[in-house]
């Protein structure tokens, strides 16, 4: 963190700013130039048609690939700042505190539910166990980690409504629980920053409206800013501050769902119709955004379905 | 019958320590799905670490006790196991972890002929024997069974406990078995997956070390090409029991202790080696994944 401190800096509500991103991989490019950012406390989509680069940009930010070009910083509450194309994988995570979700759940399913979400707190309890030799000994301050560590996965446990099946293995859950288990994972590890690869994929409507209100609930109560990957239209008109749109690598459009709903480039590359039918595409879309906006006035759809 | 007795108390004596070498090989081809050819000379080393250990005390130190002389040949053994093998992942496993799964492979090949030579050629190529440490025998009905014995089954069953407790209980052991099932995502979760593999390295040779020091005071013997032999043994006690399964390697050490001991008693001596194998064969046709390895299922 040494060069061009004034220039680097992101301003005190951005959380995290992609800046000229391009990723590579030999001659196909992925990812061409891309330059966005996202609010701290927000919840910002990226959204565009299948192979647009959605999840290459995902694979980016945690560390999974790195860009070819351009940089990714990342901006704590704390002020901190950190450029995560430098990192390597896991101090992306324990560092500067992002987590992520993927679209093919990959949950250890040989470990039990609990355990899932004990190791995602791996680091804090490595440190107050001595790397694990005081911890052997019944250290006092280890117990205390422990039993915190046990009080934070049953936490999130109740918000995912799992108590009852903690000590059966992961891989036995039905789908959609291990959707949310796979978000209460990546929550156990205290990001900061969460991004969530098609979380609603393969819901039913119902867990799909559950999830929408977790999402929230993370959001509002654990100041955590999220970035996600939906194709679910509605969860992204519902629950998004702010949405991404990418066709091809590039980014087409970038505003508020309102502005990005109508906005006909998008709606040509996300729909993929014919230049003339744009026309006929944008009346349809405009009566869905009046249908979803009076919802909203409504008030949120209050439908607890448990 | 006492015989029998007998020879089964050998067979489980031995089955300790190619139990405990096997720990290693099935816990670091659980983590990273390898198998560490040179894990056979760590425990040579320990033997090695042991017996100069010994030479030290026996020469520097006067009258101390058995007890505490084999208490700092274990640490002794242990230290010097785990520091090399962290050395040999160090500088031959990891630099080729991102390669093809056999490049690995030949530079534990590579590591473990480096290990028995440099052996060879610092300590000499000739049986060092040290004199009788633990002698005091028992005899329970017509069968003797000596104190060396008793504290290897003691010792192993203690380490055992306390492995099974490190990976099953602690937080060191969920990033172990989570690394194990999926290293990248156990990596998002931030645990750095080279240092808990580094672990994992130097945990097998701790136990290897300890097994070394078992070695040296039950045969009173130490060589360098020692590292083969019961290495090998501890490879297919691992294969036996299931390979990635910390019970199926202390169950596999023990069958092919048992194995060995009884062929000996009853059939040609000179044949032991033959039936360990191809009992390892037959199980293996029923059993592909080995006797506690959990068969792996492809989804489709």
């Amino acid at each position: 963190m040494t060069q061009h401190p004034e220039e680097r800096r992101l301003s005190g509500d951005e959380v995290l700013r992609v800046e000229h991103m391009t990723m590579r991989f030999g001659g196909l490019i992925a990812i061409n130039d891309l330059s966005f950012s996202a609010k701290r406390g927000e919840i910002t989509a990226l959204i565009g048609p299948n192979g647009a680069g959605k999840t290459t940009v995902f694979n980016c930010v945690t560390g999974f690939y790195k860009p070819t070009m351009g940089r990714i910083l990342m901006r704590r509450s704390n002020g901190e700042e950190f450029n995560l194309e430098r990192m390597s994988d896991f101090e992306i995570n324990r560092d500067a505190k992002v987590s992520r979700t993927f679209q093919n759940i990959r949950l250890f399913t040989g470990l039990t539910v609990l355990e899932n979400l004990l190791v995602a707190q791996h680091n804090a309890l490595m440190k107050s166990s001595g790397f694990t030799v005081l911890g052997l000994l019944g250290w006092r301050p280890y117990k205390d980690a422990a039993k915190e560590a046990i009080e934070k996965a049953r936490y999130w446990l109740e918000m995912i409504n799992l108590v009852h099946r903690a000590d059966d293995p992961a891989g036995d859950l039905p789908y959609g629980e291990q959707r949310r288990l796979e978000i209460a994972r990546a929550m156990c590890t205290g990001p900061e920053f969460l991004c969530l690869d098609e979380p609603a994929a393969g819901l039913n409507p119902r867990e799909s409206l559950e999830l929408n209100t977790l999402l929230r609930s993370i959001r509002e109560k654990h100041d955590v800013s999220l970035l996600l990957i939906e194709h679910d239209m509605s969860v992204v008109m519902q629950i998004s501050d702010h949405v991404v749109v990418l066709e091809y690598g590039a980014k087409i459009s970038d505003g508020t769902p309102k502005h990005v709903q109508n906005d006909p480039r998008v709606i040509a590359a996300y729909l993929g119709v014919e230049d003339d039918e744009v026309d006929e595409v944008l009346e349809e879309i405009e009566e869905v955004a009046e249908e979803v906006s009076h919802e909203h006035e409504a008030g949120q759809p209050t439908g607890d379905a448990r | 019958m006492e015989y029998f007795i007998q020879q089964t108390i050998n067979g489980v004596t031995l089955g300790s320590v190619y139990g405990m070498i096997a720990i290693g090989y099935t816990m670091v081809y659980g983590i990273i799905g390898m198998i560490n050819f040179s894990h056979g000379d760590v425990f040579m080393l320990g033997t090695f670490a042991a017996l100069i250990m010994f030479l030290i005390l026996t020469s520097l130190v006067a009258g101390m006790g058995v007890a505490a002389m084999l208490l700092v040949m274990m640490a002794t053994a242990i230290v010097m196991s785990s520091l090399w093998s962290w050395v040999i992942e160090r500088i031959a496993y990891r630099p080729l972890r991102g390669s093809f799964r056999l490049a690995p492979l030949i530079t534990a090949i590579g590591m473990s002929i480096v290990l028995s030579n440099f052996i060879q050629v610092t300590q000499g190529p000739r049986n060092k024997p040290i004199p009788p440490m633990v002698t005091k025998v028992y005899d329970v009905y017509g069968v003797t069974i000596s104190l060396k014995q008793i504290l290897i089954v003691l010792i192993t069953i203690v380490m055992m406990t306390a492995f099974w407790y490190v990976v099953t209980k602690t937080s060191l052991g969920r990033a172990q078995r989570a690394t194990e099932q999926d290293r990248k995502m156990a990596a998002l979760l931030g645990i750095d997956v080279d240092r808990t593999i580094s672990i994992t390295f130097v945990m097998g040779a701790s136990l290897a070390g300890v097994a070394g020091a078992m070695y040296l005071m039950y045969y009173g013997v130490a060589t360098f090409s020692d590292g083969f032999i019961p290495g090998v043994k501890a490879f297919t006690a691992a294969v036996l029991g299931g390979i990635g399964s910390l019970p199926g390697a202390l169950l596999g050490g023990l069958l092919i202790g048992l194995i060995e001991s009884l062929w000996s008693a009853y059939f040609s001596i000179d044949y032991k080696d033959v039936a360990t194998f191809s009992i390892l064969a037959i199980v293996l046709i029923f059993k592909p994944s080995g006797l506690l390895g959990r068969p792996e299922i492809e989804k489709v």
